[in-house]
């Protein structure tokens, strides 16, 4: 049975989510798509651009925050989470959380209202995580379009797992599932 | 009081130079002397001479550039120290001051012994002083700047009336050379030919018309200290005190219309040593209930060591804050602002940042990231053309041809180029140094590997090289 995307995506609110694989910079953009935070250690040397933040939303709506360190960065979105005056928080992850940092995570989330969603090395995911995706890009052979990914989603406390190819359509600013799993040249392969 | 080498005084009162000594002042593309002390006046230096000249007569003359901000500075300064002979104390010009000692000489023990005492002071001081006094601002202008105290008002030239150059001109062509020969001549003439003016003058320098003196008021101070009979230790009572600190500051910022954007507390402790907690806000505010758990981080960190005995708690950096009608409006930007607040004494204010938009085609320049605290949000983005979503320093791969390569390997994957769109042509900034781009124009790809990544390469035709600087996502 498939599952439809649009019962787990956007996001659960006031839960932690988990991404990894080479586009969650882009999963976690169209998952925000709106007001968020955006905590990112300083000694990290690439920089997201607004330029291509734009198809996705206003980069004015972004805040960043550069922490020293893991453990300023997980303070800082405990801190943002509990608050819920951002409605979105994505925190990227460098070393594996353990279970007491990824179920406060969960809990100030719950308490403030707001969605996390950390992005993870590969194998580096959390216990305490409502869902994790995994998100790669994929070659479209057909169109000129540059968004066309695919999702999977590798845990779900509340519900079952699926794969999906996606895209942003850049007009009304949302995800778009584009065919089903198998039946797209590519899909297949990084699925098996 | 008029101190008439403020700028050279000021300067000298920091270093001693015995010779010659001039102040130079940039005006119209030639250096002219602004001010100087008295050996170099001695000397047959005159104000507003070139300084080439004046250094070709003195060739030993010290100099140094004006800086007419710290003069009136220092201006500002002195006219605090006047108020030790009056309350009324306002600024007259760039160099002078004037006091209104009405009822206050009997504290001095009289005018001249007051006179004697202000210049006394300011000989000590190093300044050079001259002092008028008399029964109007105008007569006593006229004093310090020309006259004697001997002299009657009348025998002053007119130029004490402090009239513009060009009707001193004009009246000395007419004959009237001091104050007592204008007061004698008819004043219906006198106003048709040179306007109202130069009557008021005359009237307020013998006081038929009255002139106030304006003084200015003190800058408020938002500071608020209390000193305590016995020293306490615990993190509860520092916070107690602190509210207590806090709620007479914050009327006063109130008062004021002002809102504190960076708060000092400092602790004495019974040992002489201090220590301060620093309180950086994202936004002005003034409202004890909301700044007060702000404190709790810094203060729960400090070391009372044998205990506090004296607190002081300061902003120091004030900014306006209108009176807002409370209604039904959002107050989501001060929820945010507290976050910032919050987040900011954890990792520094700086560090929670916004982008905004630039104007370059550089991608790397084409915007800025600026602290959110300092800044507003700008929400004019162009972007022409797709611009991938991370950008890294660009990491060389193996290439040859102007074409993309058809093969690559980049950070250890081997990639096949599925669909190259481009070129895209972006010139280096000549005029903004840049050792990124040394290597000349770069053209542009935006490459679809077969293996999904999407990624933005450059050729460096000028210098032959393929780059890859981003990826999209």
């Amino acid at each position: 049975m498939r599952v439809d995307i649009h019962t787990i995506f956007p996001l659960r609110r006031a839960r932690v989510h988990e991404v990894y694989g080479p586009s969650s910079m882009s999963f976690a953009a169209m998952a925000a798509a709106g007001a968020c935070l955006w905590i990112r250690e300083s000694w990290h040397s690439d920089t997201i651009t607004p330029q291509g933040l734009l198809p996705i939303f206003d980069p004015a709506r972004l805040l960043l925050a550069r922490p020293k360190d893991q453990t300023d960065a997980l303070a800082v979105a405990e801190e943002v989470l509990k608050d819920g005056a951002l409605p979105f928080v994505v925190i990227e992850i460098t070393r594996p959380l353990n279970l007491r940092e990824g179920r406060r995570l969960q809990l100030a989330a719950k308490a403030g209202g707001s969605t996390g969603l950390c992005i993870i090395p590969e194998g580096m995911g959390s216990n305490a995580a409502e869902t994790r995706w995994h998100a790669a890009p994929i070659f479209d052979t057909q169109s000129e379009d540059s968004t066309l990914m695919r999702w999977e989603i590798k845990k779900n406390k509340s519900g079952t797992c699926g794969a999906w190819n996606v895209r942003w359509d850049q007009k009304t600013r949302r995800v778009h599932v584009v065919s089903p799993v198998g039946e797209r040249p590519g899909s297949a392969r990084t699925s098996g | 009081m008029w101190f008439p080498r403020l700028a050279s005084d000021r300067v000298l009162r920091a270093r001693l130079v015995d010779g010659p000594f001039a102040i130079t002042l940039k005006s119209n593309n030639t250096e002219r002397i602004y001010c100087l002390n008295e050996t170099a006046e001695g000397l047959g230096l005159t104000r507003g001479m070139s300084f080439a000249d004046a250094r070709a007569f003195c060739p030993d003359l010290i100099s140094q550039p004006a800086r007419p901000d710290l003069d009136a500075r220092f201006l500002a300064m002195l006219r605090r120290w006047a108020t030790r002979y009056c309350p009324w104390v306002g600024r007259d010009g760039e160099d002078g001051l004037v006091l209104d000692v009405t009822g206050s000489t009997h504290l001095w023990g009289g005018e001249a012994e007051m006179l004697a005492d202000i210049q006394d002071r300011a000989m000590r001081a190093g300044l050079t002083l001259r002092l008028g006094c008399a029964g109007t601002r105008g007569a006593a202008w006229a004093f310090a700047h020309f006259g004697t105290r001997e002299e009657a008002l009348t025998d002053l030239p007119v130029t004490a009336l402090r009239l513009d150059e060009t009707m001193v001109t004009a009246l000395q062509r007419l004959g009237l050379r001091s104050i007592g020969d204008l007061a004698d001549v008819a004043r219906a003439p006198l106003t048709r030919r040179f306007g109202p003016d130069l009557l008021l003058r005359l009237d307020q320098a013998m006081g038929h018309i009255p002139e106030p003196v304006t003084p200015e008021s003190e800058p408020p101070s938002f500071a608020t200290r209390m000193s305590l009979p016995e020293p306490v230790g615990l993190t509860e009572d520092v916070m107690g005190l602190t509210a207590r600190l806090l709620s007479p500051l914050c009327d006063t910022l109130n008062r004021h219309e002002m809102g504190a954007r960076r708060l000092t507390l400092t602790l004495r402790r019974v040992d002489q040593g201090s220590q301060q907690v620093e309180l950086r806000l994202a936004a002005p505010m003034r409202d004890p209930q909301r700044i007060l758990p702000l404190f709790e981080r810094g203060v729960s960190e400090v070391d009372a060591g044998f205990g506090i005995d004296q607190i002081r708690l300061e902003a120091t950096q004030v900014e306006p804050l209108p009176v807002q009608q409370i209604g039904n409006a959002q107050t989501s930007p001060d929820q945010l602002n507290d976050l910032i607040t919050r987040i900011g004494t954890r990792i520094g204010l700086e560090n929670i940042q916004r982008f905004l938009p630039a104007d370059s085609h550089i991608p790397e320049r084409s915007f800025a990231i600026a602290p959110a605290a300092f800044s507003t949000p700008d929400s004019a983005w162009s972007c022409l053309r797709p611009r991938p979503l991370r950008l890294f320093s660009p990491e060389p791969i193996a290439g040859h041809s102007a074409e993309p390569p058809a093969r690559f390997r980049w950070r250890r994957m081997s990639l096949t180029t599925g669909r190259a769109t481009g070129p895209e042509r972006i010139a280096p900034e000549w005029w903004l140094p840049n050792d990124a781009w040394r290597s000349g124009v770069r053209d542009y790809w935006r490459i679809e590997t077969r293996e999904g990544r999407r990624l933005w390469l450059y050729h460096t035709p000028q210098n032959p090289g393929w780059f890859v600087q981003g990826e999209f996502a």
